[in-house]
Order: structure tokens, then sequence, then C-alpha cells
């Protein structure tokens, strides 16, 4: 089996030593660290999502194969780097302003690291003006923010017209999600998008970064 | 611990049994069949052949109890055990012998026809928590003779569980016993290993057919398991209460087990019924009045008593379609049905008083069947104790999803229904286009069509089943059965 599949089936098994091993001996092998990327840890993670979507894995199995997909990035990530390669997206995440849930939000961030992507987690009870400064010294790509209650939802909107002011509105894609928030809402405050759940969350996020781009 | 539902004290449950023996010494059974009346007569009880009344004996009823064996195992057409009904073992089978299907498409009820049986067949091959099929219903587009070999004949070739049938004639026995050992290879095998149950039913009030009990006695002598399906009708056809139906109940059953093991001692039954309460308004048989289930789950604490398996027709509704009235009454009949016990559930399916078979409701009560069986598998500590390592792993990782513990015990403690039982949030629900229960049981329906695999039957078994049911066709004027243009 050619090496960047045994990564891909390793990852989808969870099986996190194993992939790290085969990440570093594609590495020594010179295979490019963006087809290792794309054509073995990311196609691994995208038939787990797939799987679990349909209901044939569950949660456990799509953390653990996440773990190994951050393991195999801590050893391809200065490669990348080092060839001026983007990393996938970078993605400040955070529960607003006086919420201080972040189960959800914490599922969404394992998520997003397990799919590739550079996560900054900046917790919970996270002021507007946070979100933005991060977004802005990161070079970040997405603002992600969580809201379990309908009194703390509002500081949604003000990061949105933050974004305005600051310029970054368009550039930054903003997701939102969390038990009251909705489709509608985030239409009505002008985000990017909505998501009901983790796995919806990945998937959002991934579509404003198709592999190949 | 497995949890347990009773209602019947043991005082009560032996006063029940000595009044309807009682009864038949005493009343007797009305049974037409010269020949069981002659065998009857031959152990010793009184027979009156002008009235077809024979009064049975406390010799014959002792002795036939001590005959009959306290578990019954089942295996599939290959081979394999699929069942021991003993103790509080519990398996699922679908409700039986209906006359009407609803029709998946316009949502009528209407007569079933063979590509219906069919679909039934592989859908139940793919039912994880329904553990054998049932000749569900009667396909109308063949002859009527052949409507009940024909039904086990489908059964046979599309899905590998065993069968809970019924013969409608005396007759039609005959090539249902050959079909059953075409399987097997010979009539010794198949008693070795039964592959299937016949229902057969005594008449309420306390009385035997020329058909049913011949049934029986024939059942007996290849060593075919019988369920007995006893029907009291509270306040109708039996007593207005609930301990009066069980003393008719028992009495009724009691004659089975009698004619059974008088037959051939030792020979394979279970203490079943199908009960109901009669609704004095509406002039129905109501399967999901909860006084039914209450007969069923007390009968079977009787049948438990008398160290016999059990059934009951418990797992269904009287509803017209899938709707919020089929989910209650088949769910609080599974439920008790599974707490107390009852080791063949007859029912899932069902809707209409036993009579009209849904194959999206198959789907649905197959995820009740699956949240029953966990229930019965009740609580029990899996490396709990000490606790504390694990909330000490707990705080330290933040959560639990992919610790050792959780990876062991996932799927042991917890059902995971399939798609029909909607567990999304709101916004993945609408997301996915609002469906009701019905859509997602017909998407269900399409995928385990899709996935379906045929039955591992070699082609000679295959040839020689075939051979008998063209046999019997014909018999009735029938050159092609509609099966072989599917």
């Amino acid at each position: 089996m050619e090496l960047l599949d045994q990564i891909s089936l390793n990852l989808q098994n969870g099986l996190d030593e194993k992939v790290a091993v085969l990440t570093k001996d594609a590495i020594e092998k010179q295979i490019p660290p963006k087809e290792i990327l794309n054509s073995g840890l990311i196609a691994g993670m995208n038939i787990v999502g797939r799987k679990f979507k349909d209901h044939d894995i569950f949660l456990p199995d799509v953390l653990l194969a996440a773990r190994a997909m951050n393991g195999a990035m801590e050893l391809l990530k200065p490669l990348l780097i080092k060839e001026g390669i983007p990393i996938r997206g970078k993605v400040v995440i955070g529960s607003v302003k006086n919420d201080l849930h972040d189960i959800g939000k914490n599922l969404v961030a394992i998520l997003l690291k397990g799919a590739g992507f550079e996560v900054i987690d900046l917790g919970n009870d996270v002021p507007a003006e946070k979100f933005i400064s991060t977004a802005k010294e990161e070079n970040a790509h997405v603002i992600g923010m969580s809201a379990l209650l309908t009194t703390t939802m509002p500081v949604m909107k003000k990061v949105v017209d933050l974004a305005k002011d600051e310029g970054l509105y368009g550039r930054v894609r903003i997701i939102v999600g969390g038990a009251p928030v909705s489709k509608e809402y985030a239409l009505e405050i002008g985000a990017d998008a909505y998501s009901y759940d983790g796995a919806n969350a990945v998937e959002t996020v991934e579509s404003f970064f198709p592999v190949n781009s | 611990m497995r949890p347990l539902f009773r209602l019947l004290s043991d005082e009560l449950i032996e006063r029940i049994i000595s009044e309807a023996r009682d009864i038949l010494c005493n009343l007797g059974m009305e049974i037409h069949n010269d020949g069981v009346l002659s065998m009857l007569s031959d152990h010793g009880a009184s027979v009156d052949s002008e009235t077809n009344h024979v009064h049975f004996t406390a010799d014959i009823i002792d002795k036939a109890l001590a005959a009959a064996p306290d578990s019954v195992k089942l295996f599939d057409v290959m081979g394999r055990q699929t069942h021991d009904l003993t103790g509080h073992n519990v398996y699922f089978t679908p409700g039986s012998a209906a006359i009407n299907i609803l029709d998946p498409h316009s949502g009528e009820i209407r007569k079933p026809l063979t590509a219906d049986y069919v679909e039934y067949a592989k859908i139940v091959s793919r039912l994880d928590n329904i553990a054998s099929q049932s000749t569900a219903f009667i396909p109308s587009d063949v002859h009527e003779k052949i409507s009940d070999s024909y039904r086990l004949f489908l059964s046979l070739l599309y899905c590998e569980k065993p069968v809970v049938t019924g013969a409608f004639t005396i007759d039609a026995f005959d090539v249902m016993k050959d079909l059953l050992v075409a399987v097997r290879g010979s009539t010794d095998a198949l008693a070795a290993k039964p592959l299937s149950i016949f229902s057969c039913c005594p008449t309420a009030p306390l009385k035997w057919s020329d058909v049913t009990s011949q049934n029986l006695v024939d059942c007996a002598k290849h060593f075919i398991p019988v369920e007995y399906i006893s029907m009291p009708l509270s306040g109708f056809m039996a007593p207005v209460t609930l301990v009066g139906s069980l003393v008719q109940h028992t009495a009724e059953t009691l004659s089975g087990v009698v004619l059974s093991q008088l037959t051939r001692p030792g020979t394979p039954v279970i203490y079943g019924g199908s009960p109901a309460a009669f609704d004095v308004r509406y002039e129905t048989t109501p399967m999901g009045a909860v006084e039914t289930q209450m007969i069923d789950c007390a009968y079977n604490e009787i049948g438990k008593y008398l160290n016999l398996p059990t059934q009951a027709y418990i797992a269904l509704s009287d509803a017209k379609q899938l709707d919020a009235q089929a989910g209650l009454e088949t769910s609080m009949g599974a439920t008790l049905a599974a707490l107390a016990g009852i080791n063949n559930i007859s029912g899932p399916g069902m809707l209409d008083f036993e009579s009209c078979q849904s194959l999206e409701k198959l789907v649905v009560d197959n995820e009740i069947c699956g949240m029953t069986l966990r229930l019965a598998r009740g609580i029990e500590p899996k490396e709990d104790f000490p606790s504390q390592p694990i909330f000490e792993e707990l705080l330290r990782e933040k959560h639990l999803l992919i610790a050792n513990h959780t990876r062991k015990y996932l799927q042991d403690e917890h059902y995971f229904p399939g798609a029909v039982i909607d567990r999304a949030n709101s916004s993945r629900w609408k997301e996915e286009g609002s469906l009701t229960i019905g859509d997602r049981a017909k998407s269900e329906i399409a995928k385990l069509l899709g996935g379906y695999e045929p039955t591992g039957l070699s082609d000679d078994v295959l040839a020689e089943m075939n051979g008998l049911m063209k046999t019997e066709a014909a018999k009735h004027g029938m050159d092609s059965l509609p099966h072989e243009d599917l």
C-alpha cells in the first residue's frame, strides 16, 4: 500500500503513534509536505468526517483521528512554514462575553484542529474587541463564536460590526453557533455562516478553504 | 441486576392454575377432532363423542406438564442457533398473519402482494433487534389454499431467520413441514434444530377446532415447536376481570399442553397467547390496551411458574397509521413484555388489531425493540469502582470522549438507534429537510433493501423447495408463482 494511503488508513483508525511514525517516514522519503498533508492526513480526515455523518463511526473515533492528525501536524508544520506553504487556515475561537459555557466551543476547537486548521482558542467570556484584535494580530482567516444564552448573543453582532469598522469584514469569515443561535440569526447580524454542531462547523470552515486552493 | 416486572403473587398464580384445572376437569373442553378425542380417551379422560366434549383428569394434566421441556431453542436457515426461549431471555418477532398492508406510497390500507412479502422478508433479514421472522401477512395474489405455505416458502427463500408461522388447514401442514425438512435435509435434522414455530389457536371459550387441534398433533409428531394462542376477550368471551380472563387463558393453554405432550412427550411447546380487553364501545379487541398487556404479562408469569417458555402478541398497536398512538402502544407493550421476560415477544410492524402490517412501522419498532432489549439488560457496574481515577482523568483531560473507559463501554452501555429515531438538534433536523418519522422510515427501508444479501441456501435445497411449492401451486391451478417475476 502506498505510504500516504497508509497514513490515511491509520489516521482513520485513530492510531496516533503509527501515524506519527509513517509521517516521519514520508518526510524522510522526501514526499512533499503538502502532499503528505492533502493526500494522507486530510484525505483520511475527510473519510472520517463522512463516516461520522453517516453514523458509521462516533465522536470518540473522530477525536482519536483528530489526535493522530494533531501529532502529525506537529511534525509537518515546520516544513510547511519553511516552504512557505500556508497552513490550512487559522481560526480564532471563543465563547462570547459573559458566556461561561464552553463545552460546545471546545468540541468545535478540537474538531477543527483535528481537521488540520490552526486554532487559537480564546476560552470563554471573550469580549468582542478581543476577537477582533487577535484576528488582526494573528492574521486569522476565521472568527468562530459560541453563545449558549440569548442574553449573550448580541456580542456576536458587536463582533460583526467591529469587523466592519476595522476593515476585516469579508476578509475574515465569521461563523457562529450555540443552542439559541440559528441560521436566521446569523444572517440577520451579517455573520458568514451558522453551524449546528461540531462536525458541521468543520464542514463549514472547510468550505471556506477548498483543499486544492 | 436484570429488572423484572411482576403482577401476580405466587399465591394468586397457584389459585388461578388450580381453578383452571378444575374447569378442565369439571366443565371440560369441546374438541372437534375425533383422533384427538380418542387419544384423550385412551389416556383416561372422559369423552362424549356426541357433543365432542372431553373432561380432563388431574393425572393427564400433571403428566403433560412434567413432560413439557422448559426451553425451546431455534436455529436459523443455515443451522446456527438464534434463540434459547427460556428463563427471562427475550426475543422479538414481527406480528403475524395480517390480511392487509399499509401501502408505503399511498398511505392506503390494502391487500398485500407477493412483492410486498419479499420486501418484508428482505427487511427483516437486516433488522438487528428482530430475532425471527413471522409469516407476517397473507399475499393476496396467490390461491388462498396455498397462501399459508407460500408465505413460509417466501420467508425461507429470502431471510435466514427462524420463522413463526401457522397452517390455515390440515392439509397445508404437510407441505409446510416438507419445506422445513427440505431446508434441514431430514425430519430428524429438523427435530434436532427447530427452524419454525407453529401458532395454534384454541377458540374462546374452551374449544379446539378440528384444524388447530390437528395442527398441534401434527407438530408434536414432528417435534416442531408450537405456541398456543389462547384469545379470551375480557367481558365478552371471557370474564370481565383480568383474573377471570387469566383463568380461562390458563385452562385453554393447559389443554393445549396436554394435547401436545400426550401426542409426543417432550415435544417443544410455548405458553403463548393473544388475549384482549374487549372495548364495549367500539366492539373491538384493542391490543394496545393496558389491560390486554397486563393479561399478557400475567399469563407469562403463570407460564414461567409452570416452567414453560412464553410468548405474547404485545408489542403492537391498534392505530391505522404510523402515528403517535402506534408508537405509544407499541412501546408500552414492548417495554412491559421485556421487563416481564416474555421469551418470544410478537407484534412489531403490526397495526389495526393485528390485521395490518406496515414496513415503515416495522423499522421504527425495531428501534423500540433495541431500546427495550437495552432496558432488560439493566444496570451493572463496569470498572466503575473505585470511581476516583476516572474523575481524575475527567478533570485532567476536560472530557472523557476518548478515555479508554469510554471506548471500552460506549457501545455496550448505550444503545444507538438507527436514523429513524430523530436525535439531531433542531437546526440540523431542519437542514436535513424537516423529515417526519415516516419519511425517515421510508429512506431506511430503501437503505435496508439496497444492502440486502441473499441467503446462503444451496442450489439443491432451493431447487427442492421450488419443486415442492410448484407442485402445491399446480394442485390449485397455478402454473407460475408471482415471486418468479420479481
